[in-house]
Parts: structure tokens; sequence; C-alpha cells
């Protein structure tokens, strides 16, 4: 993910003394290229809120949202983005209120709303940015829309994140990635490729290491029920339960693992939770930002390419869900 | 996670967060949105520019304005029926004594220091009050639990040693950057701008032992002669310690056997042109704050490195513009890192005594870093950080003892694992501070004066502010508002007298007790009366069972020459999260992550019945770093601390 750099772009005096902190962080360099960034994002919830405010004090070039629903009670639960106000949303989205409000984090940065739906938007449109994130898609749009920054001569990063009740999960395909790792004294020229989601999720259980975190399996029979039952993300209740301890049976035969890797208890929690848990979304949203702040910059190792974080345990591992021979 | 159990011991927790900065203002954001509805919050802090990349709740208009107040607000337009109760304070001042602890359910703190921690530290204990402790820096971050009798206290795992410079290192033997910019800083700066009564190691001792200079020629050589043309004086200052005072450095030849030799710099040879620079008669505005040598001599980029030409050039203006510009605060000036004129000056300083000794020079960011010990910080890690804090503050609210965590947010993941959740440790039994272990303290009692136990023992490593000294019955020392003249003029008289003369004398084989009450810290102290003292101990006091970490390096750099004294600058180093994922040998973690389970400390859940014994590691070690990257700070103090650590 490399981003082009005009010679002579230096940081202007404003930006110095606004990012001194950050940038004995990660450098100049680091810094301009954040500025030539665009990102777009999708579903603005908690989480997203949370990665949405990182980027935008971290300095990027612009931050593009979109969701067109209107704000509700339910907008409120874990955004600090929306402010509660009687009858000042009629007409407005929560992509709208929550750009005002983003817009005050950092003037530097663009902050604009599209309307419509995402996985509509054409090649066109998403050549604009370097960063495409959601939150709240269904598998299929998820599919669809990471098919679509494959698809493009120019490379766009896709991230998509869940926040189930006090579970969460980042997936992350930057394609052809290189990076300069520190070795030492030296610093050397890194690459690592990646699978799509559709390669990733396809990748079968029983190959993948025996201690892989088990919500990596929950997340993706909770994934499968909301598909097959042709319910919008978010649609499911506890009431489904038995279907879906159904369907992880199911699975588990066909994947030839025991059903063991996927505890009746996560599941139970994963459907029961239908908000996301506001701690959970700024973890997630941290580690969401610094990922895409050190895509952006080009150095460091990114993640690859499940990272996934359970309140209960306290864990946040990186798993790589990948098929060995197409690695690099 | 969010049962209806778990709903009403938040919804009826009461909250104390400390710190309002980076951490604060995440964690602020998280409680609201998580349900607390009653928090308090103290910081001493008013907002600046450098703030606002992450302290996400402060815009620009809000500069000057306390961090607290303006927090509080920015949360109510999101929560408005929550109440945010904010102390624009010091949380060290008595009134937040232990019956204010003790009001609240849980206390949260985001410090950026040692002191403040220590502090609240001991008032969650007196109180007897969950502290959720965290602490951040750049890419890195920690979580940890601290509940009285349950786990550790934040002080029964040693913090590391204050890193300490050899007077001579900085005054002669420079071999790291850090020690030209202390040279710079403490002495030179100080010399020229500030208090002109401070004593001041400027000057090189000569050949033949003695001072190069009594202090009344000192004063002399510094000081601007009546009408002497300000680049003639600049000129002199230069030559003075650039050139000459390296000289006579160089007369020592037992000094340079093994180390290169630095070489004397004059000014006519760098900058042969008088009156080559600036604009300084040109500059318009009059406000002192946008006097800065880099704008009258055109150079724009903070990041670039100077040669030694414009070093030079640098020097000499921003002298001249001390003197022509802010006349009036010459005599009062102390660094601020934040004062751009004197961050010139002390970068081109530094970087000119860094080329005559060899020592790479730096470019003014860099410099500043390492003089105003900036901390540096990122939104992202502070929000991971937030959001693990305030998942602990509910399992602490429910009495979840089996669950509590120290987490650790890695910078680079450990076997997969970048959030790494730990068990706490059972409290340290030879902890004074929790466990009220009495700490044994080696001195020549004939020698040393009560002043000198009072500032280097009980103050510095005891951390206590309000101390009380006792020896049975008898009441030696106490320090507060309300004391009547009598007394303070004992005392007074008590702090000169060395320890065996004291109205009960301490000698050998008494122990005497320390107090803080504030912070109902009290500590019984054995004294061993020791006759010698070599050069590592240069305060001729050793203090036995006061746990601190052993120092990172071993190298000793340079013990004295001739005998000098060591240590008048000192510097505290606060390393956040490395200090105890790095350190093996009192930490141990999850399987998972695959660190060396070889643990002296049992964690709340093992059934082992190992006897824990602090490490009487208590040489005042002289460290020499070679990685030269480390932040330095001068006199402790409340002055941010860090160890920075380049992840590039």
């Amino acid at each position: 993910m490399r981003l082009e750099m005009e010679d002579g772009d230096e940081l202007t005096e404003q930006e110095t003394a606004l990012y001194d902190r950050q940038i004995r962080v990660w450098g100049a360099d680091a810094q301009r290229r954040l500025s030539k960034a665009h990102v777009l994002v999708a579903g603005m919830k908690g989480t997203i809120a949370e990665f949405c405010k990182n980027v935008v004090l971290a300095g990027i070039g612009s931050l593009t949202l979109v969701d067109d629903r209107e704000v509700t009670e339910e907008s409120l639960n874990a955004n600090f983005l929306i402010a509660p106000d009687e009858g000042g949303f009629v007409g407005r989205s929560v992509a709208e209120v929550c750009c005002d409000s983003l817009k005050h984090f950092n003037p530097m940065v663009r902050v604009s709303v599209e309307k419509g739906e995402i996985s509509t938007f054409d090649e066109n449109f998403y050549s604009k940015f370097d960063f495409i994130v959601v939150t709240g898609v269904s598998l299929k749009e998820k599919r669809l829309i990471n098919e679509k920054c494959r698809k493009l001569s120019k490379r766009v990063a896709f991230y998509s994140v869940e926040c189930r009740d006090s579970c969460g999960e980042i997936f992350a395909d930057l394609q052809n990635h290189t990076y300069a790792k520190k070795k030492l004294d030296e610093t050397i020229d890194c690459q690592i490729l990646y699978p799509s989601y559709e390669e990733a999720i396809a990748v079968p259980w029983r190959t993948l290491p025996k201690r892989t975190a088990k919500l990596y399996f929950a997340m993706r029979v909770i994934e499968k029920f909301e598909e097959l039952d042709e319910r919008g993300p978010g649609g499911i209740s506890l009431s489904d339960l038995p279907e879906v301890l159904k369907l992880r049976n199911q699975l588990c035969q066909m994947q030839s693992v025991n059903e063991s890797l996927v505890p009746d208890s996560l599941l139970e929690r994963l459907i029961a939770g239908s908000l996301e848990f506001p701690p959970v979304c700024a973890i997630l949203g941290g580690i969401l930002g610094q990922e895409v702040i050190k895509a952006i910059s080009g150095k460091g190792e990114p993640l690859k390419n499940f990272f996934l974080f359970d309140a209960m345990d306290g864990k946040g591992i990186i798993e790589n869900i990948s098929n060995h021979d197409a690695d690099s | 996670m969010a049962s209806t159990q778990q709903l009403a011991a938040v919804k009826g927790a009461k909250v104390l967060m400390v710190g309002a900065g980076g951490i604060g203002c995440e964690l602020l954001k998280t409680l609201a949105l998580s349900g607390f509805q009653d928090i308090h919050i103290i910081d001493l802090d008013t907002i600046e520019v450098s703030n606002l990349n992450r302290q996400f709740l402060f815009r620009k208009s809000h500069v000057g304005l306390s961090k607290a107040k303006v927090a509080r607000d920015a949360v109510l337009e999101f929560r408005p029926h929550i109440s945010i109760t904010p102390y624009h304070a010091n949380v060290k001042d008595p009134k937040f004594n232990v019956d204010f602890f003790k009001e609240f359910n849980v206390v949260l703190n985001g410090l950026d220091n040692l002191d403040a921690r220590r502090h609240v530290n001991r008032l969650c204990l007196a109180a007897d009050v969950p502290l959720i402790e965290s602490g951040t820096t750049g890419f890195l971050g920690q979580v940890t639990v601290h509940v009285k009798g349950k786990t550790e206290c934040y002080e029964c795992q040693p913090k590391p040693a204050p890193k300490t410079y050899p007077v001579c290192t900085i005054t002669s033997t420079p071999s790291k950057f850090v020690h030209c910019i202390v040279w710079a800083k403490e002495l030179l700066f100080a010399k020229l701008f500030g208090d002109k009564n401070q004593d001041n190691d400027l000057n090189v001792r000569s050949a033949d032992g003695a001072s190069s200079s009594s202090s009344e020629d000192a004063v002399d050589v510094f000081e601007r002669r009546n009408d002497e043309d300000i680049e003639q004086y600049g000129r002199r200052i230069y030559d003075h310690v650039f050139g000459y005072n390296i000289e006579k450095a160089l007369s020592n030849e037992e000094t340079w056997k093994n180390r290169t030799r630095p070489k004397p710099i004059y000014s006519k040879d760098i900058l042969p042109d008088i009156r080559e620079n600036g604009n300084s008669d040109k500059v318009v505005s009059d406000d002192p704050s946008s006097v800065s040598a880099m704008s009258s001599l055109g150079f724009k980029n903070p990041q670039d490195v100077w040669s030694l030409a414009d070093n030079s050039k640098i020097f000499i203006e921003a002298l001249k513009l001390f003197f022509l510009k802010r006349e009036k605060e010459i005599g009062g000036l102390s660094f601020d890192k934040d004062d751009q004129l004197a961050v010139e000056f002390v970068t081109a300083a530094a970087n000119i005594r860094a080329s005559s000794f060899g020592i790479p020079v730096h470019s003014l960011f860099e410099a500043k870093g390492i003089a105003g010990n900036i901390i540096h910080a990122v939104a992202t890690t502070n929000a991971i950080i937030a959001g693990l804090i305030v998942i602990e503050a509910i399992k602490v609210l429910q009495n979840d003892v089996a669950k509590y965590r120290m987490t650790y947010c890695l910078e680079h993941p450990s076997r997969k694992t970048l959030l790494m959740p730990v068990e706490p440790f059972e409290p340290n039994q030879s902890c004074y501070v929790c466990s009220n272990t009495p700490l044994t303290l080696e001195v020549n009692t004939s020698v040393t004066k009560l002043r000198d136990f009072v500032d280097k023992i009980v103050r510095a490593k005891l951390g206590m502010n309000l101390p009380l000294i006792m020896h049975g019955a008898s009441l030696l020392y106490e320090f507060g508002d309300d004391l009547d003249e009598d007394m303070v003029a004992n005392y007074e008289a008590n702090l000169e007298k060395v320890l065996s003369e004291l109205p009960s004398g301490i000698t050998g084989g008494t122990t005497i007790t320390v107090e803080d009450l504030q912070q109902e810290l009290s500590c019984n102290i054995n004294i061993k009366q020791r006759e010698d003292f070599d050069e590592k101990e240069p305060d001729g006091m050793v203090l036995i069972g006061w746990t601190q970490a052993p120092p990172t390096e071993k190298e000793n750099n340079g013990s004295a020459e001739n005998g000098e004294s060591n240590l008048t600058i000192t510097e505290e180093v606060e390393v956040v999260a490395e200090e105890v994922v790095l350190d093996k040998k009192s930490s141990s973690v999850d399987d998972a992550a695959g660190v060396d389970p070889a643990a002296k400390k049992r964690k709340l859940s093992e059934l082992s019945n190992l006897p824990i014994s602090s490490s009487a590691n208590e040489e005042k070690v002289i460290l020499d770093d070679d990685d030269g990257d480390d932040v330095v700070v001068i006199h402790g103090g409340d002055i941010d601390t860090g160890k920075k650590k380049k992840l590039f």
C-alpha cells in the first residue's frame, strides 16, 4: 500500500505543532502520507465511530461516511458522536450527524457524507479511496465489496469489523502489501499477501491450528445463519439459539471438526447481545485505527488477517486464516 | 456481559478518575457510554495545542482552560443526564484525603508521573478502595488492578531506578547526546538566564584539582559587562564554554587516556564574519513568545539537522534575542519546553558541545523531546487502554476477584497475542507500603544531617509529601502549614544537626518512624551505623528493603576522577508498560505467551508456598544507556517522564 508522495511536501507549521506527539511515534514522513490518505467507512455504529475519531485525529486526508439510516434511540448506543437531541434529527441520517461531530476533532481533515448503499457504488467511486472499512454488513455484501476492491487496478484495502456484545472481530485484506520492518539497525522491505474474505472463510476448519480462537468459528456460524435465514445483520435474537446450535452442528460435521470448537455458551452470548459494548468498541476501534495508520505509513508489520477479542477472557488475538500455499 | 447485575453495579457506582489527559479523555467517554452515572475527575493541567492530537474532548478554542472542566462539558453533550464533578486541582492537595477517597467504589488513574501514582496508591490503600492503574507510551500500554489485601499494591513491584548522571560526565566527559542536553539545559541555560544565586557546576576542574575559577570569577565570566556589545558578549560566552573550558579540560591528561579528546571550538573559526546573522533588529513583534532565532535567521524546519556553523549562528542569535527582547526575564528563567527560544538555545548549545566531543548532533525536534521529556503519544493506544480499564472496573465493582486481570497492550504480537491478560499477583510481603515491613538504613549517624535524610530518603525514595519523623515519643521533624513558629524553628534547627546529635540521638540500633498522615503511610526504619560509603553511594546512606528495580544496563560510566562527588543531577525515568512485560524476573504470563515461567511471586490462583523476598539492590547505579534514546527529566518533580522507544 504505497501512496504517491510528491517531493517537497513539507508539513505545515500548524501540522507540526498539532501532530508533535504522534510524529514522535511514527515520524514526519508517515504523517505526510497520512495527510494523503482517503478512507471510506460504512455503518456508523460505536466501533466505527471510535475508528473514525482515531483516524481523524491522526490527520488523514479525507474521511467519507456512509449510513443513510435515521437516527434512533439505538443509534445513541456506544456512539459518542451523536448527542441526544429531541426532534433535532428529523431529516438527518446517522452519517450526517456523525459527520458534523467529526469535523470538529480535526479541522485539517475533510469529513463528508455519501448517500446510498455502499455495495451499489461503482468502481470509479471505490477507486477514490485507499481504505474501505465496513461494519454491520451481511456476508454477501462483505464479499461483494471486498471483490470490488480487489478488481480495481489501484490497490484499495478492505477491512470489516463486527462487535457483538463484548466480543469483536476485525478482518483485514491489504491484498499485496509492502512495508518496512526494522530489524536491529537496519530496515528491510517485506511483503505480505492477503487472501480475500471469501478465500479466508473458505479455509477448511480442520486445517487451522488447534488453538485457533473459538470466537472465529462462532462468528462464522452466526454469519452463515444470518445469510441462510436472510436476516439483516443484528436481526438475530435469543429465540434463534436452537436453530443456530443446529447449524453449528451441521457446519462442524461438514468441516469434520468437533462441536466443542464452537461452545454453546459463546454462541448464546453473541446472539443475546445485539448491542455493542462500549469498552469493546474502544478496543476494536483503537486496534483498527492503528492498523490503518500502520498500513498508510508503510512501516511496521500489519496484522494478517483476523483480530479477535473477547472481554470474557481479555485476550486480543491475531489469527492468520489463509491457505498455506497462498502465503508469501 | 451486560447482565442486570452488572448494569446495577455500574449505575450505582461512584468513580474517581485521576487525570483528564490522554487516557482520561478516552476513559471518561467510555465510562459515560457504558452507563456510569457518577464520575469525579481530578486534573491540575490546562489544555495545550500538543494535547489536541489525542485528547479529543478538547478544541483549539479551549487552549488554556482546565482539562477536567472542559472534559466534563464535552461528555455531558452526549450524555447530558449523568453527573460529572471536575476538580481543577492537584491530587496531592490535602483536601483529597482518605475520607475523600473512601467515598468512591473504585479509583481509576490516568496519570503521567510516578510521584502522583505512588501518592494515589497510598491513599487507596488507606481508604481500602480498589485502584486501577494504567499507562501508555506510543503503541505500548497496560492496565493493572490493585485491591488491598488481595493483590499487589502499585508499589509492590519495583519501579525502575531513577537514572542518574555523574556531574563529571556532564561537565567534563559527555559521551552521549543526552549528556550535552543536560549540560546545555541545567548548566549553561541556568547560568546565563536563571537564578544567579544558584550553585552551578559549569566550571571545569583543571589539572591541579582546584576549580578553574573561584565562584567570584565564575560570575564575572558569564555576566555581561556594562554596555558590552551583545554580539561580542555572545561570542565571548561561546568561546569560553566551547573553547577555553575544553582546553582546560584537555590539560588533565588522565581524563583522556581512554577517551576521545574533545576539540575546542572558537567562534572566529566557525563564524568568521561578525554580524553575519539575522534580522534581530528588525523583529517587528514585541510579543516575547514569538521571538525566535530560527525565524530571524530563516531556518524553517525543526526536523533539519543543522551544521556546526548553523548551530553556532542559532546559539549567538538566540542569546542576542534573549537580551534584546526578553531582558526582564533574565535572572529568573527556567527551561520550558514550550519556550521556543529556550529550546533553540539549548539545542544549539548541546549540538555545539556534541560536535566538540564527536557525538552525533540532533534536530531541534529531537532535542526538544529529550530536553522537555516529551512523551510520544497517540490516540489509539489510549482508547484501547480506556476500554480495558472499564472492563476491569466493572469486574471490580462486582467483586469478581477471580476475573481480575492485568492487561498488556503490546507493540508487536507475542505468540499471536496483542492484548495479553495476566492474573494479578498477591501482595508482596516485603512491600513497605502495603505490608508494613520495616526498612533498614545504613548511615553514618555522626556525619549525616537530618536534612539529607529527609530530602534524599523520606521525600525522594519513600515518596512522602508531608513527612513526620519520630524517634520513640520524640517528634524530630514535621512538615505542614499549621505549625507554630517555635516548632518550625525547632525543626529547622534539627535539620542542621547530624543524626547522633539530635535531641533524642539517632544512632546504630535505634528504630525511627517516618509517616505521612495524608497518605496514611507509616514506615519503621532500623538504623545501622556504617562508617564508610563508596562512590557508588554518594548519598552516604543506603536504604535496604526498599524494592528498587535493577537497572536495565550494567555498564558503569566512569566513576569520579579526583574523588569529586557524583550526583547532583538526577533524572526520573518512567517506564510504562515495558518494565513489566520485559522484566521477566518478576512477572509471569499465560502459557500462551511463552514467557519464562520461573516467577518469584504467586498468582492469586496458585497454591505454592514460595516466600517472597525483595532484592536488596540498593546501590545508586550510574547508568550508561547505549541507545541514546532515553528521555531525560532533571530534578524530578512533576515533570512528565517517559521512556522513549522508537518504533521505526
